[in-house]
């Protein structure tokens, strides 16, 4: 157990160090999720009724979009140097690895939310300081990481995977996002409590599941088989 | 030791290993020689368990692969045609990163060691990604011995180096494979490790097609002797 949390913790704080060197990937998530939120802003000239109602859709699409740069840009960096070979060839439990590299994509992420969401209050005159609705924003973060790095990690080898990545993506986390999206309508709109509940045991029951999958899956998908 | 039997690799149609059988015993420095192609970088990703047989029987270190793959790793130093490097670590992070991986005690003494051993000690402090080439061959070097493994797969080590870091590297393997360490280094320029290893295997079309044990020997005898093994036995021209 040690061994393992050893490694997590490895793999993580190389992730960070690397990326306070280049900021490639907060760099490229921030200026992304700007413009979403912008071109939204712009784009739906609404009242304030109608803004409260798009506001969840309108964060979720932000984040899930920039969720994908990330996931994306973070594998490819293993992919540099033939890093991911210099992984594997390290005699240590292959989920570790996994559970390290998603940690770091899950805080990389959650850097962007912390920015982003004051900026969307102020501009779409939305109050998103709703304690239950930033607990939706982060267990909606952890399963919509979790996938995602499973699948960064299969796509990375591919020549195509800046497409192949959204595409295995979207499909298998839409079970997350809309109860996501549902969640936090109700909570930021302040709909009952246990219609609030169902939805957010749906994403706390797709992170579980997805996460022990992907932790499981993780050997097979980086280790070549062929 | 090293013992391969009967070892067969296909990548689709193409047939990359096709029955090869290979035996490397402790202390032994092995010169894998042949044309591009030949299949030189897939056994050595094979040995190093970061690639499967279609077939045969693997065994490294006493060590079956792919079954006992971790206990292969804890012995195992690689260095491959990239440098498994990050570009956006210092070289001493790069180091402390995989001695905390390998689980190295002291890594970062054994870094600074590490660093000192391949000419980089004044370099520590510097990206990767701000290094020449024969540089991050180096510091690719230093992070394969970063553990002391007991068994070193070297491909290709001598690409991209100065004449002053080939000698360097000579002497590592030297060094390395008079501690009674397997070494096997692949290279298709003779000169490289003529005086470097004890025996000379020339790969050709997935198969060891011949074999000499002598050390230091002639470059011109080497050099015949490997035309002759590919052209006759193996059906290939240098």
């Amino acid at each position: 157990m040690r061994n393992y949390l050893r490694t997590v913790i490895t793999v993580v704080w190389k992730d960070i160090v690397g990326e306070a060197r280049n900021k490639e990937i907060l760099t490229s998530m921030l200026v992304f999720s700007l413009l979403v939120i912008l071109i939204f802003n712009f784009a739906l000239d609404l009242d304030v009724q109608a803004q409260e109602s798009v506001t969840a859709g309108v964060i979720w699409v932000t984040f899930t979009f920039a969720g994908t740069l990330g996931v994306n840009r973070s594998m490819a960096s293993e992919r540099e140097g033939g890093c991911l070979d210099g992984l594997l060839l390290v005699p240590v439990d292959r989920s570790a690895l996994y559970v390290g590299k998603a940690l770091g994509n899950l805080l990389f992420l959650l850097v962007i939310e912390v920015i982003i969401l004051p900026i969307y209050s102020v501009l779409f005159n939305v109050n998103m300081l709703v304690p239950g609705f930033l607990l939706v924003v982060l267990l909606g973060s952890i399963g919509y990481i979790a996938v995602g790095t499973l699948l960064a990690a299969m796509s990375v080898q591919a020549r195509t995977r800046d497409i192949l990545l959204p595409i295995l993506l979207f499909p298998l986390t839409i079970p997350i996002l809309i109860p996501a999206v549902k969640a936090s309508i109700g909570y930021l709109e302040g709909y009952p409590g246990s219609w609030i509940m169902t939805w957010l045991n749906v994403i706390i029951v797709y992170d579980l599941i997805f996460t022990a999958i992907a932790v499981m899956l993780f050997e097979y998908v980086v280790e070549e088989w062929s | 030791m090293i013992r391969v039997r009967n070892l067969r690799k296909r990548f689709g149609h193409k047939r990359v290993l096709s029955g090869l059988d290979f035996q490397v015993e402790k202390g032994e420095l092995v010169a894998l020689l042949g044309p591009n192609g030949s299949g030189k970088t897939t056994l050595l990703r094979i040995l190093s368990s970061l690639s499967r047989p279609d077939g045969g029987e693997v065994l490294v270190g006493g060590y079956q692969l792919p079954q006992e793959a971790d206990w292969v790793r804890e012995r195992l130093g690689f260095v491959s045609h990239q440098p498994l490097l990050y570009g956006d670590l210092t070289a001493e992070e790069n180091l402390w990163f995989y001695g905390r991986l390998y689980n190295v005690s002291d890594y970062r003494q054994r870094a600074a060691n590490v660093l000192d051993m391949v000419g980089l000690q004044r370099c520590g402090a510097d990206l990767v990604r701000t290094f020449s080439r024969g540089m991050v061959q180096r510091l690719a070097l230093g992070r394969s011995l970063l553990h002391e493994p007991q068994i070193l797969l070297f491909d290709e080590p001598h690409t991209g180096l100065d004449q002053d870091s080939v000698r360097m590297l000579n002497d590592v393997l030297l060094h390395m494979s008079e501690q009674g360490r397997i070494v096997v280094v692949t290279s298709h320029d003779l000169a490289q490790v003529a005086n470097l290893a004890s025996r000379f295997d020339v790969l050709s079309r997935g198969k060891i097609v011949a074999s000499v044990k002598e050390e230091k020997i002639d470059l011109d005898r080497l050099l015949m002797f490997y035309r002759e093994a590919v052209r006759l036995r193996g059906g290939e021209r240098l």
